[in-house]
């Protein structure tokens, strides 16, 4: 009987040894894999961006941090006394470190310090002997070779937050980097690479035992701008602490040779974190240091939308190369009266003269005549009005009214004094520099409808590949306007009378055109001219005039594209110019023309 | 005195001649099992035979000895000191309660300078030959007056309460259903055990409120539902099941259990060795080690009946038995059938003193072998030889 029982109670183990061992085997082999088996990713390096003539603009550097490893330490904080007389701790930093000594298991590295500096790194090297369980790691961080100069244009990496998580088992690795603006954003795909993995066996605690598979990830893609590094930091530096941008576009083919906005900001701090401070004084800086300027600001294009005016005007044919306009200084239309820059007026001018002088009068005549439908379109030809398709984030349309517009935006209709303020680039046009560029670069080209790039290869999240060969659409421009217009912008800077005359580039290779503009941020009240206020530098800063300038060069044979806008900088003549002139002449001793590149571009 | 024939021979037998009576099969399955335990030691270290396999052999080895030592006495010298031994263990139960050290986290060994020991185990076969003695002089009659059946109760009972103290439960279980089978061994009906069935189901809900303690409750419940508590009670029982499971027919290869080797099995030298086994040899392997138990426990069980004594027949069933529990808890435990509770698996796991308590018991048993034909009056409490 007892023995009957026994036999029983055995073949219900025998019983229960088979179910487990034989009919649910496989499942029980799953939960010993998961169990053992660790799957850890290997963040691919970050691909690097150079510019047009492969220096590095960003890439990525050794980031060395001492860490500590408890087990190994055997007493925390001994080692850590020791190591504070090389690295001093403070009391906050040894708080942390204590509690992750806490915390975490007895062989994981605990961070002590990032971003040592060199000679740190060598005395702990030195020391080692002394520092038990304290170990010098290696990582990698995002570096931008030139800091601020090139911020806006590459934008920065920082730490993914909660909203950018895709799935992508990358994303949630501690300390991964994601492109959050600039070239880093547009094609962080790229950049980013394909993860690797390593599977490794790990025992109960977690510690790592060997290594069963690694699988390499893709590295991410070496990025070509069109930027020349040299000319952007050129810009940067010639534009200084102004609130302003400047854009050069390569007439010919859209790439954007350099894009500025000033001032900047330094895109490594992102990459290590900003404090509060830090973060508060940018954010509240006037001169938005945040925003680039030369995509994302608007402004009235001013008397460098009078090209577009003309060129409209000309095509409807209400006025042709000769028709002339006699500027007393102001033209009354109903009961407005509509002043011209110069007090006293121009005399009479024809259009390349009204361009020379930026005469206001003339404008306001051929506006009336041309009407605001076909000076919109003109403008919309010309790249004005819509994004452009840079591949930047956060690039703005700009605005070119017309009375759809404004019956939509607004809820009236358009009215004639409205295309009066709109013949010279005033009322409720916007355009940001980069549009500007692009607009005299379209000029300057004969009417080829070029469009801004930034890269010089197709970059896509597959690879980069070379930009199919196009060529650009005409926007329909009779040669013999374009050519009357040119003249006129020729004029500006190199006739004595020309707005620009004293900014002129006496190499006759060389010869920029261009045109001057200055905006009114504010109007001038009666008060103010009552008690003699009109020049720029007696009203505050924020009310001051807007300078702008366009231009290319050389004239005869164009290549570069150039626009600057300087926020409150008083007036394009004056302030702008110089500036457009600097460029230009730089950008041509950067790239020199040789004489069998000179035949095929002619 | 009269004396058979066949008595008068084997009290006359030299202790040559005994050895030649010796059950030399059982000795070499036993031998056998060992030999596995000290594989699955040697695989558990890594591959070393430091620091368990080693000792497990010396221990092994000298407890051979004294089970062979032990079968090669007289048995009516077990019966003439039965409740002496009982006795001395029963005071020692008490040292402990009074001078025992905690070890894992139970009050259970009591230290002797250079070695600790554990008197719950010896207990085991203390009790086994002291109820041997008793029912050995009882009759039939005797067997069925209830008041005949009260000291042997009280025998059982006050070590039991000693060692749940402790607290051992898996210890006080093992004991409690060895008696009860010795207890049917002696002759006691079943409608008893059906009224002491019915008074423990009664009884239960206030064992539960008054005599287990907080782990105890613990192990219960997180065995009806292990995976309530993933990390912490449960997480024993779910390993040893995954491990169990992951071996599969054949095992993961000797010393290739990821389950073992990487901790992820909680004592896997000691309580949970079984699993390991399964774990590496597979189902073939942990079928080979129970077809050897099994064929241990027939022999066992085939030696008790062949007894010609009662006293002989009750101490091997008794000693068979605590075996088999052993076994049989053991197993059913890593296996997710009953509650962890501390039983390890005898001859395999890791650990002197149940090595030493099996291998006595096996000793009285192949005494009892050697002393088959021997007949011991009911009234012959062995003092005249």
């Amino acid at each position: 009987m007892l023995g009957a029982g026994q036999g029983i109670l055995m073949s219900a183990l025998v019983g229960r040894m088979y179910y487990l061992q034989v009919i649910e085997s496989e499942r029980y082999m799953t939960l010993a894999d998961e169990n053992r088996i660790n799957f850890r990713l290997l963040p691919p390096p970050r691909g690097p961006i150079v510019d047009r003539q492969g220096r590095a603009m960003a890439d990525n550097q050794q980031n060395y941090r001492v860490v500590i490893i408890p087990e190994q330490a055997g007493d925390v904080e001994r080692t850590l006394n020791l190591l504070s007389l090389i690295v001093p701790l403070s009391a906050g930093e040894r708080r942390r470190i204590r509690r992750e000594v806490k915390r975490k298991r007895a062989f994981v590295p605990i961070t002590v310090r990032e971003n040592l500096d060199w000679s740190d790194v060598a005395r702990i090297e030195v020391n080692t002997p002394d520092l038990p369980g304290v170990l010098i790691d290696v990582g990698q961080s995002r570096h931008y070779t030139f800091g601020s100069d090139t911020a806006h244009v590459l934008g920065y990496v920082a730490a993914v937050s909660e909203k950018e998580l895709t799935g992508d088992p990358l994303l949630e690795l501690p300390g991964f980097r994601i492109g959050k603006a600039g070239v880093e954003r547009v094609y962080d795909l790229a950049l980013r690479g394909a993860g690797g993995s390593s599977q490794v066996e790990v025992n109960a605690l977690g510690r790592v035992i060997r290594e069963l598979d690694r699988q390499e990830g893709q590295p991410g893609a070496e990025v070509r701008l069109t930027i020349d590094l040299e000319l952007q930091r050129f810009i940067t530096e010639r534009l200084g602490d102004q609130s302003s941008s400047a854009v050069v576009v390569d007439v010919h083919t859209g790439e954007v040779l350099s894009l500025v906005s000033t001032p900047s900001f330094d895109p490594n701090a992102f990459n290590t974190g900003l404090s509060q401070a830090e973060w508060e004084s940018l954010v509240s800086n006037p001169k938005a240091p945040l925003t680039n300027k030369a995509i994302a600001g608007q402004y009235a294009p001013g008397s460098t939308f009078k090209m577009a005016v003309a060129l409209a005007a000309l095509e409807k044919g209400v006025v042709t190369k000769d028709t002339k306009f006699h500027c007393n200084g102001k033209l009354e239309l109903g009961n407005s009266t509509f002043h011209c820059w110069k007090h006293g007026g121009h005399g009479t001018v024809d259009m390349q003269a009204a361009l020379e002088q930026s005469c206001d009068v003339y404008f306001y005549e051929v506006a009336k005549r041309t009407g605001i439908e076909r000076i919109a379109a003109m403008a919309e030809r010309l790249g004005l009005g819509s994004p452009l398709g840079l591949d930047l984030p956060g690039e703005k349309s700009g605005l070119v009214p017309s009375n759809e517009w404004k019956q939509a935006a607004i809820g009236s209709s358009w009215q004639l004094g409205e295309t009066l303020i709109a013949g010279i680039g005033q009322g409720y046009i916007l355009t940001t520099p980069l549009q500007l560029a692009i607009m005299t670069a379209r000029l300057a080209n004969g009417g080829k409808a070029v469009t801004p790039r930034l890269t010089r290869d197709q970059v896509t999240p597959l690879g980069v590949s070379p930009f199919p060969k196009k060529e650009d659409d005409k926007i329909g421009l009779v040669p013999e306007h374009l050519k009357q217009v040119l003249a006129g912008m020729y004029r500006v800077v190199n006739a004595p009378t020309g707005t620009a005359f004293r900014y002129r580039i006496h190499n006759n290779e060389q010869t920029m055109a261009g045109k001057t503009g200055t905006v009114q941020v504010k109007r001038i009240t009666k008060a103010e001219r009552e008690v003699g206020i009109t020049k720029n530098k007696d009203r505050p800063w924020k009310d001051r005039d807007h300078a702008l300038f366009v231009g290319y060069a050389p004239f005869e044979n164009p290549r570069f594209a150039v626009s600057v806008v300087v926020e409150h900088g008083g007036g394009g003549s004056s302030t702008a110019a110089p500036i457009a002139r600097d460029i230009l002449q730089e950008v041509q001793r950067l790239f020199p023309l040789n004489p069998n590149a000179q035949d095929q571009e002619a | 005195m009269f004396h058979s024939e066949g008595l008068m021979s084997h009290s006359k037998m030299t202790i040559g001649q005994k050895l030649l009576h010796l059950h030399w099969l059982f000795v070499v399955l036993l031998v056998l099992t060992a030999c596995i335990g000290f594989a699955m030691l040697y695989s558990a270290a890594g591959g070393s035979y430091d620091p368990w396999a080693s000792r497990q052999m010396v221990r092994f080895g000298i407890g051979l000895i004294g089970m062979i030592v032990v079968a090669l006495t007289d048995i009516r010298l077990w019966l003439r000191y039965a409740y002496a031994f009982y006795f001395i263990m029963l005071i020692m139960l008490v040292a402990v309660e009074v001078a025992g050290f905690v070890g894992m986290g139970a009050q259970r060994w009591i230290s002797f300078g250079i070695f600790n020991v554990q008197p719950s185990e010896f207990m085991k076969a203390a009790l086994v030959v002291a109820l041997a003695r008793y029912f050995h002089g009882g009759s039939i009659e005797d067997i069925g007056r209830p008041t005949y059946l009260l000291p042997p109760i009280l025998m059982v009972a006050a070590p039991a309460i000693l060692i749940l103290r402790q607290p051992d439960l898996g210890t006080t279980l093992m004991i409690g259903l060895a008696s009860l089978a010795m207890f049917f061994a002696a002759g006691v009906r079943m409608w008893k055990f059906v009224t002491l069935g019915i008074i423990g189901v009664i009884s239960a809900p206030v064992a539960w409120f008054t005599l287990l303690r907080e782990y105890q409750k613990q192990r219960i419940l997180t065995f009806i539902n292990p995976e309530t508590d993933t990390l912490g009670s449960g997480y024993h029982i779910i390993q040893s099941k995954i491990a169990l499971g992951s071996g599969g027919m054949f095992g993961k290869g000797f010393m290739q259990g990821t389950q073992s080797h990487l901790n992820f099995l909680p004592e896997k030298q000691t309580d949970f060795i079984f699993t390991m086994l399964a774990e590496e040899l597979g189902l073939v392997g942990g079928l080979t080690l129970i077809a050897l138990y099994t064929l241990l426990l027939v022999y066992g069980l085939a030696i008790s009946l062949s007894s010609r004594n009662h006293f002989g027949r009750l101490v091997g069933i008794g000693v068979t038995i605590t075996f088999f529990l052993y076994i049989f808890i053991n197993i059913a435990m890593v296996m997710g059938l009953i509650p962890v509770v501390g039983v390890p698996l005898p001859l395999v796991s890791y650990g002197g003193t149940a090595m030493l308590t099996i291998l006595f018991g096996f000793g009285l048993l192949l005494c009892v072998h050697i002393h088959r034909d021997q007949t011991i009056g009911r009234r012959d409490s062995g003092d005249e030889m």
